[in-house]
């Protein structure tokens, strides 16, 4: 018999095996959702894992309150159609001390929306293991990055002294308080993730597809006027231009680029011949160098 | 300012016929290791280069990293892409494993890059572990080093059976082909009872690109291949498949009564629907009804697939179980032999007990007798009564209960194991299996018609193991004694266990080493158990001052049976008392490894029983035991009576 795995049945069969070994050794569970393309695909590949069965464990959306309408609007249309349960989670402090990327910065804003306020669901539910959709080829910092990623009791990730990692045997022992970080995508690459969505025909947010959209150019980047908290400033316009979004975070955040891409073929033909990273698109990792490394040891995702 | 991607090219059906070509392609998994500065990381990064993976904002990135962390004077250090951490770039060193994704349109490849530093080779190991082939860098300049040795033997030991030696700044020895020669001569004597399947020497400059995509003019005495096109071509089919059946049970898929799944990936071979299939605890038998996946049932399913199989027959079958071929069977065993990696700065200590796991079973086990450690210069055996942080060796394993389990060198994935610390959680070492013991085979347990319920009963008792830990000096032995005293004129059958007295004649070969230590109280907690099993009421006093061993006795024990019992006294209180004038020789350097002088002792933190000893009598502690015991009997008694058997 001479038959043998492609590429993408042998990283779908990786990522099934890291659900079902959380599954089996964790005693509470969480999914990141961050309904972006990866978050759709890790739910799919979750799906897959446990059927006929439903995921063993729930969904947790950490809302910043800026992420874009339509980003919104599927993450509730996909809990509905797919019967997962959704958690949402808003860091109120940040809220009520009105914290936004305008004003604060997006260093801040994603310290005290992101960062704090995953900490505050993990604690408030207790979960003790959490699946993310980080891929190892994103960011330097995540390439080194264990599949079992071992948080201590601050959530903090210490880089310098990461458990070895041997074969598919995961250490999944903590003691109490302390977690796990789980992601079964590590070894996909930008261009498998759509691969794979075109494969599989798996439902992602309309933001990705080209559509004319009202942008602002804004410090190099395309922004997207999503909703009236956006300010001009002097000298700005608003102009409709046919975008899409390689990424998708908080709309202040996140840069469109201009395309015509309207199909999945036309996205991952555009792909084929892309000159720039996806994460060029994020102001985030552009603050500092080494800004990932220090919001992961912070207990970012 | 740059938004504008270039228009999407080709029209869908070529977009189509480009995804079918890239589902053909097949994985190659590599890492890059060899000594510290022989360019492992410049060499990844040469290859995302000349294969156009770096994107033109990382390229800037770069050029700015370079340009403030750099050792290339003005050129880009390529280094500088896989380093992702602070303290790598700060340093200039490789740290830990950084995994690269890159494509040509022969194949697809996954590449760690692993740290050259000694103390960072667990790391290496990390990479190597899923790894199919190793590209072992030397510098032209240095020859064969220690690291480079090491890192052989550990990628040997993992499996991996293709190595290409990449021979790198060949361009600082003016590419002379006569120091290439030599290096591969070096190399290939030292790699002979490695049981590599292929070496590939290449002669090669990584910063300046020489045979790393083409072959260089500047070599013109080389004919080989470039590293790319042995990469691509190169054959490193395991063959998972053409094995016979392993699916070790990962989870149990249970949704409702109706459905019962196993769920697992394909260690090796092939299942379809009707096979036979077995449980290679239990030898039970049954047949495959379904193969379950999203999307519709499969007819067969091979290797590396992760599947859920419904059987025929409702067999008893768990996580940590295998459902093998009936006709090929693997072994399953309480005792075997393994090749260990060491990863903790905590020595193995044979004796002491870890928890082992292979890919879905987890047991308790013990290291009972480390046979040599390797040297990895010159492959000697070595006698050793502990491994080291990044020592290799040759152990026996003895675990709690049997585990399924092939040869490593039979089955990458079967034959594995990792060792975790039970305090810390680390993950402390890597275990290969070699082969099981024979006298795990033959010895079987002997079952018994009188158990312990019954010689227990007949004492008109419960059996109990009281432990007492504590400093020397701390007060256990008199407190047990009076402890006794008080159950003996209850009517109560008991034995004393002292520390001193067990080293007169069952522990009187052992010293006071960690390892020795460890072997004492294993030795004690077995001669326990045995005493509990009779159906005593035992009491240990023994210093004990490792929490790990003290968790091994208490598991070794039925349940509620151990009582830790801490005989709290001050370091200062137990050296003014003194009563055998220990302290004072100890502290004079004139008895070495004495616990809490020049030797650890690690409190118990949740001790049944906590004997805070200043200010109270021995007499007055004894009482309060045996009213603990008497307690925990009334409750049981409730708990027999309430509940009836």
């Amino acid at each position: 018999m001479n038959i043998a795995l492609t590429h993408l049945q042998r990283l779908e069969a990786e990522s099934i095996h890291i659900f079902r070994e959380v599954a089996a050794s964790f005693s509470k569970p969480v999914m990141l959702y961050s309904v972006g393309k990866d978050s759709s695909v890790l739910m799919h590949l979750a799906m897959k894992a446990f059927y006929p069965a439903k995921p063993p464990f729930p969904f947790l959306h950490v809302d910043t309150t800026w992420k874009f309408r339509e980003m919104i609007a599927f993450r509730d249309q996909m809990a509905q159609k797919l019967g997962f349960d959704l958690l949402v989670h808003v860091n109120e402090d940040g809220v009520r001390d009105n914290i936004n990327p305008f004003d604060h910065g997006s260093n801040t804003h994603t310290h005290v929306m992101k960062t704090v306020a995953l900490r505050q669901a993990l604690d408030k539910y207790g979960f003790d293991a959490a699946f993310g959709g980080a891929r190892r080829d994103e960011e330097k910092s995540r390439a080194k990055e264990r599949i079992f990623s071992f948080r201590n009791a601050q959530h903090a990730w210490d880089p310098k002294n990461q458990r070895p990692e041997m074969w598919k045997i995961f250490n999944t022992r903590i003691a109490p308080g302390e977690s796990i970080r789980v992601f079964p995508l590590s070894n996909w690459t930008e261009l498998d993730i759509w691969q794979y969505i075109l494969q599989e025909n798996i439902p992602i947010v309309p933001l990705y597809f080209a559509k004319e959209r009202p942008v602002v150019e804004r410090d190099g980047m395309l922004i997207m006027k999503d909703d009236d908290r956006m300010q001009l400033r002097p000298g700005e316009t608003v102009e409709n231009r046919l975008v899409r979004f390689r990424t998708l975070g908080c709309y202040p955040l996140t840069g469109a680029i201009e395309s015509d891409a309207d199909t999945l073929e036309a996205i991952v033909g555009e792909m084929l011949t892309a000159r720039t990273s996806e994460r060029q698109g994020r102001l985030i990792d552009r603050d500092e160098a080494g800004s990932m490394e220090k919001k992961k040891r912070e207990g970012y995702f | 300012m740059r938004h504008i991607l270039a228009k999407s090219l080709a029209p869908t059906d070529s977009i189509r016929d480009y995804m079918a070509a890239q589902e053909k392609k097949s994985l190659l998994r590599f890492l890059t290791c060899g000594s510290v500065d022989d360019g492992k990381s410049t060499l990844i990064g040469r290859l995302l280069s000349d294969t156009k993976q770096i994107f033109e904002d990382q390229l800037a990135a770069l050029e700015r990293d370079s340009r403030k962390h750099g050792t290339t004077g003005d050129d880009v250090d390529f280094a500088l892409l896989v380093d992702g951490l602070e303290a790598e770039r700060e340093q200039g060193i490789t740290i830990d494993v950084a995994y690269r994704f890159f494509a040509t349109p022969k194949r697809k490849f996954i590449v760690a890059d692993t740290p050259g530093h000694e103390q960072y080779t667990r790391n290496m190991a990390t990479g190597a572990s899923t790894a199919d082939l190793a590209i072992v860098l030397i510098d032209a300049r240095q020859g064969v080093l220690r690291q480079t040795r090491r890192h052989s033997i550990i990628a040997s030991l993992l499996g991996i059976r293709h190595i290409v030696l990449a021979v790198n700044k060949i361009d600082l020895v003016g590419f002379d082909k006569t120091v290439f020669d030599s290096i591969v001569a070096d190399y290939t004597d030292f790699a002979k009872g490695l049981g590599f399947a292929s070496i590939m020497p290449i002669p090669m400059s990584a910063r300046f690109g020489d045979n790393v995509t083409s072959q260089s003019e500047r070599t013109a005495w080389y004919s080989g291949p470039s590293l790319i096109e042995h990469l691509e071509t190169v054959s490193v089919d395991e063959a998972a498949v053409e094995l016979p059946f392993r699916f070790p049970v990962q989870y149990v898929n249970r949704p409702n009564l109706d459905f019962r799944g196993f769920a697992g990936t394909i260690a090796s071979g092939t299942i379809s629907q009707g096979d036979e299939v077995v449980v290679a605890k239990s030898g039970r038998a049954s047949r495959v009804k379904r193969i379950v996946a999203h999307g519709g049932d499969l007819e067969q399913a091979i290797a590396g697939q992760a599947i859920t199989l419904v059987l025929e027959d409702e067999v008893e079958v768990s996580r940590g179980n295998m459902l093998v071929s009936p006709d090929a069977r693997p072994q399953v065993a309480d005792q075997f032999a393994a090749n260990i990696v060491w990863f903790d700065e905590q020595a193995l200590l044979p004796g002491r007990s870890y928890i082992l796991r292979t890919e879905t079973d987890q047991v308790s086990a013990t290291v009972t007798d480390l046979k040599y450690r390797v040297n990895v210069n010159d492959f000697a055996h070595e006698a050793a009564k502990s491994l080291d942080l990044n020592e290799v060796g040759v152990c026996n394993l003895s675990t709690r209960a049997p585990i399924a389990f092939d040869p490593f060198a039979e089955n990458r994935t079967t034959g594995a194991f990792i060792l975790i610390d039970r305090i810390s959680n680390a993950t402390v070492g890597a275990g290969m299996i070699l082969h099981s013991l024979r006298r795990a085979e033959n010895i079987h347990w002997q079952s018994l018609d009188v158990g312990k319920r019954g010689r227990s009963d007949l004492k008109n008792q419960r059996p109990a193991v009281f432990w007492f830990t504590g400093l020397s000096g701390s007060g256990k032995s008199t407190i047990a004694n009076l402890f006794e005293r008080k159950l003996f004129a209850s009517g109560r059958h008991t034995y004393i266990l002292d520390g001193d007295n067990v080293r007169h004649g069952l522990n009187r070969d052992l010293g006071f080493t960690d390892a020795d230590r460890v072997e004492n109280i294993r030795r004690v907690a077995e001669v326990a158990k045995l005493m509990a099993d009779a159906g005593l009421i035992v009491i240990v006093s023994f210093i004990s001052p490792f929490s790990a061993e003290r968790r091994m006795a208490r598991e070794l024990m039925g349940e509620g049976e151990f009582v830790e019992v801490f005989v709290d006294t001050p370091f200062e209180e137990c050296a003014r008392r003194d009563p055998k004038g220990l302290y004072a020789r100890a502290l004079s350097g004139e008895i070495k490894n004495f616990t809490g002088v020049d030797s650890p002792y690690e409190a118990p933190e949740n001790a049944e029983i906590h004997l805070e000893t200043l200010g109270r009598s021995p007499q007055e502690m004894a009482e309060a035991l045996e009213h603990w015991l008497n307690e925990r009997d009334i409750a049981e008694e409730q708990y027999d009576n309430g509940g009836g058997i």
